[in-house]
């Protein structure tokens, strides 16, 4: 029987296996940043432990830093601290770090890639559950605890149990105006919030194949959201191009060398998987989210679900409370709910694609009156090429906030915090209650909703204009 | 880590699914460099409800939390489990869990305890028709004993393996090191390297 590109990648790192024990990975990047690693490096200097291989390890600031007035000190002295903290211990441990003002600092994400760290067949982990973005490569990519960061700063290698594998098939022609995010959202509305748990998902389909990486990206990102171990997509050319010429590809022979093994890895026609779900892109229209979770979703052209609706009483329960805290009635069309807020940025939505597409539907409009829109590129390199694309002036002139890079508002630990009551529409990746702030309400959409959302006044898609 | 065997102590009924990450300590909390002090920011947004279960003196020095399904969904924050521990909890029963939390917890030594949601409904009843009653986690024999009543549950061998013997993770790996230093050797050189830095020109 053959395998699947998951199986695949696994074994190729494989250092040992032994009955009754998980699998002991090798891990080929390690991705660090400012929250989740004091107390892991704080345990390698309490045993007296090195951290084994600082070449294949990197760290970045992004959960906690302002996205104002960067040249300043953290006005915030915990989170000052913390900050200060990744850097010393950066310096003592000779970990690469890309600092707050560095044009590579960024959430941790979006700079992987954009270097091109992340390759695919890597194995990459990182102390943060949305690492399976990286998956968009064909790489098996990870969120871990912090344990499981000293575990790697120690050893390179993770104990794992073998998760089953599950194929996500999207195939057909996006709508105009459907985007990665929709196909997401819809994916996550439909199987909920736990559907992929204990699975490894590969997405596949005539939709992805489709798709720029940067859209790959945004689905691989939000695996987590449906509670699966990783999302991937098999490598193909798009992959090969987006990766050339970036300061970490391989060059010349070894170029040639990797290509020939990344086209291998693929799922064999004959491999079986697990579980199966399918979706048809020709029906996905704009999707939003109306609750607190990302699996409480509905198009955008439909109304407030009532919890009475729903035939499992967890779920109806759930509903019920979620409507309470978004200050929500059953029944009331999604379009008409009025934001206060847009925020575009994060992981999931981030890149300079998300900011071109999104800058294309502001062009030349003007923000609703009592809206605010905070515009946070991925990365200090994002915000570059977005300034010389004159995208920021676009921002600006429309009456958003053009900022400096990394998390903000998309978790709120940093001053970019929804007010108790705010309403926000959000490319990030969680709705959780008070994600963005305590009391803030969220409703998770695309580029293209944030933008049109942000010159209606109320959840909109560009075809409302 | 300290071995866990058996535990015993007051049951908290938390009546709520998809209690995520950022429920059980939101991001404002996570600041700190240290692995104590989190029990500040333990289900913060409902620490000032009064209807909250852990406000209600019988559950306040609750040390077993019975939460709803789709426990610990989100982030990968492990100071959710830390949060958890500082406050006094040893063991969490429910029937669904995010997979990194209950991984963190495995790794931290809070025990998960996974049983059918029909068992967490007869739980919530016992723990609730009896405020302050306290239940006994067995890991040796893998039971929950709540009054008269025994339920089993269910927790992957390895990881109980490891609680039950307080086992030091990365020790054991560093005992195969000769094995990671083989798997080394074979790595291809094109794999990429952090090291020396490069950037866009
Ligand atoms: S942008 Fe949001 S989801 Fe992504 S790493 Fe930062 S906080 Fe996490």
């Amino acid at each position: 029987m053959g395998k699947t590109l998951s199986d695949k990648v696994w074994e190729q790192h494989v250092v040992r296996t032994a009955a009754g024990e998980p699998d002991l990975l090798y891990i080929d990047l390690h991705l660090v940043h400012e929250v989740t690693s004091p107390q892991a490096f704080d345990g390698l200097r309490l045993a007296g432990r090195p951290l084994r291989r600082t070449d294949l390890t990197m760290a970045t600031e992004d959960h906690n830093t302002p996205t104002l007035n960067i040249t300043a000190p953290i006005a915030d002295p915990v989170s000052k601290l913390q900050v200060d903290t990744l850097r010393a211990n950066a310096a003592e441990f000779g970990v690469r770090i890309h600092s707050l003002g560095d044009l590579d600092q960024g959430v941790v994400h979006i700079i992987g890639p954009q270097l091109g760290l992340t390759q695919p067949g890597l194995t990459v982990v990182c102390g943060d559950s949305h690492t399976a973005t990286h998956g968009a490569f064909g790489a098996l990519a990870f969120g871990i605890g912090t344990s499981e960061v000293e575990h790697v700063m120690a050893t390179q290698t993770l104990p794992q149990a073998r998760p089953k594998t599950m194929a996500v098939n999207i195939n057909g022609e996006l709508p105009t105006g459907v985007t990665a995010k929709d196909v997401v959202l819809a994916l996550i509305a439909k199987v909920g919030t736990g559907g992929g748990q204990g699975y490894i998902v590969e997405y596949r389909g005539s939709t992805i194949e489709a798709m720029s990486m940067e859209g790959r990206m945004t689905i691989c990102n939000m695996s987590i959201e449906w509670g699966a171990k990783a999302g991937m997509m098999a490598p193909d050319e798009t992959t090969f191009a987006y990766l050339k010429g970036r300061p970490h590809a391989p060059v010349g022979d070894e170029w040639d060398a990797a290509v020939a093994h990344w086209q291998t890895l693929f799922t064999d026609s004959d491999a079986v998987f697990d579980a199966e779900v399918s979706i048809d892109a020709t029906q996905l229209t704009p999707f939003v989210t109306w609750g607190t979770n990302p699996g409480q979703g509905v198009p955008l052209n439909a109304v407030v679900p009532t919890p009475a609706g729903f035939a499992d009483p967890v779920e109806q329960a759930a509903a019920e409370r979620a409507l309470e805290y978004m200050g929500l009635t059953a029944g009331t069309p999604m379009r008409e709910i009025k934001v206060d807020t847009v925020f575009l940025g994060s992981c999931t939505n981030g890149r300079i694609e998300d900011l071109r597409a999104a800058a294309d539907v502001l062009k030349g409009a003007k923000i609703a009156e009592g809206v605010r829109m905070l515009v946070v590129p991925g990365s200090a390199r994002v915000g570059v090429q977005a300034v010389e694309e004159g995208l920021d002036k676009v921002f600006i002139d429309f009456g958003a906030e053009w900022r400096a890079a990394g998390c903000s508002m998309c978790l709120g630990m940093n001053p970019d915090q929804l007010a108790p009551g705010e309403r926000s529409a959000s490319t990030s990746n969680r709705n959780f209650e008070g994600r963005q702030g305590k009391g803030g309400r969220t409703h998770l959409v695309s580029p293209l909703v944030a933008a049109a959302t942000a010159i209606r006044g109320t959840l909109s898609s560009p075809a409302d204009l | 880590m300290d071995k866990f065997s058996s535990h015993t102590g007051i049951a908290v009924p938390l009546r709520r699914s998809n209690v995520d990450t950022d429920q059980i300590i939101p991001a404002v909390y996570l600041k700190r460099v240290t692995r104590t002090g989190f029990e500040d920011g333990l289900f913060a947004a409902w620490r000032n409800d009064p209807d909250f279960v852990l406000n209600t003196p019988a559950y306040a020095a609750g040390s077993i939390l019975i939460p709803g399904p789709e426990f610990g969904t989100g982030s990968s924050r492990e100071h959710a489990v830390w949060a958890l521990q500082n406050y006094g909890f040893k063991v969490i029963i429910g029937s669904r869990f995010g997979d990194i939390f209950r991984g963190n917890s495995g790794k931290a030594g809070l025990v998960v305890a996974l049983v059918e949601q029909s068992v967490v409904e007869q739980l919530w009843a016992l723990a609730e028709e009896t405020p302050g009653v306290e239940f006994t986690v067995d890991l040796a024999t893998k039971t929950i004993t709540a009054g008269e009543q025994v339920f089993e549950f269910a927790i992957d061998d390895y990881t109980r393996h490891r609680l039950l013997e307080g086992l030091d993770d990365i020790g054991v790996t560093l005992t195969h090191e000769a094995e990671i230093s083989a798997f080394e050797a074979t790595r291809p050189s094109w794999l990429p390297k952090t090291l020396p830095a490069k950037v866009a020109s």
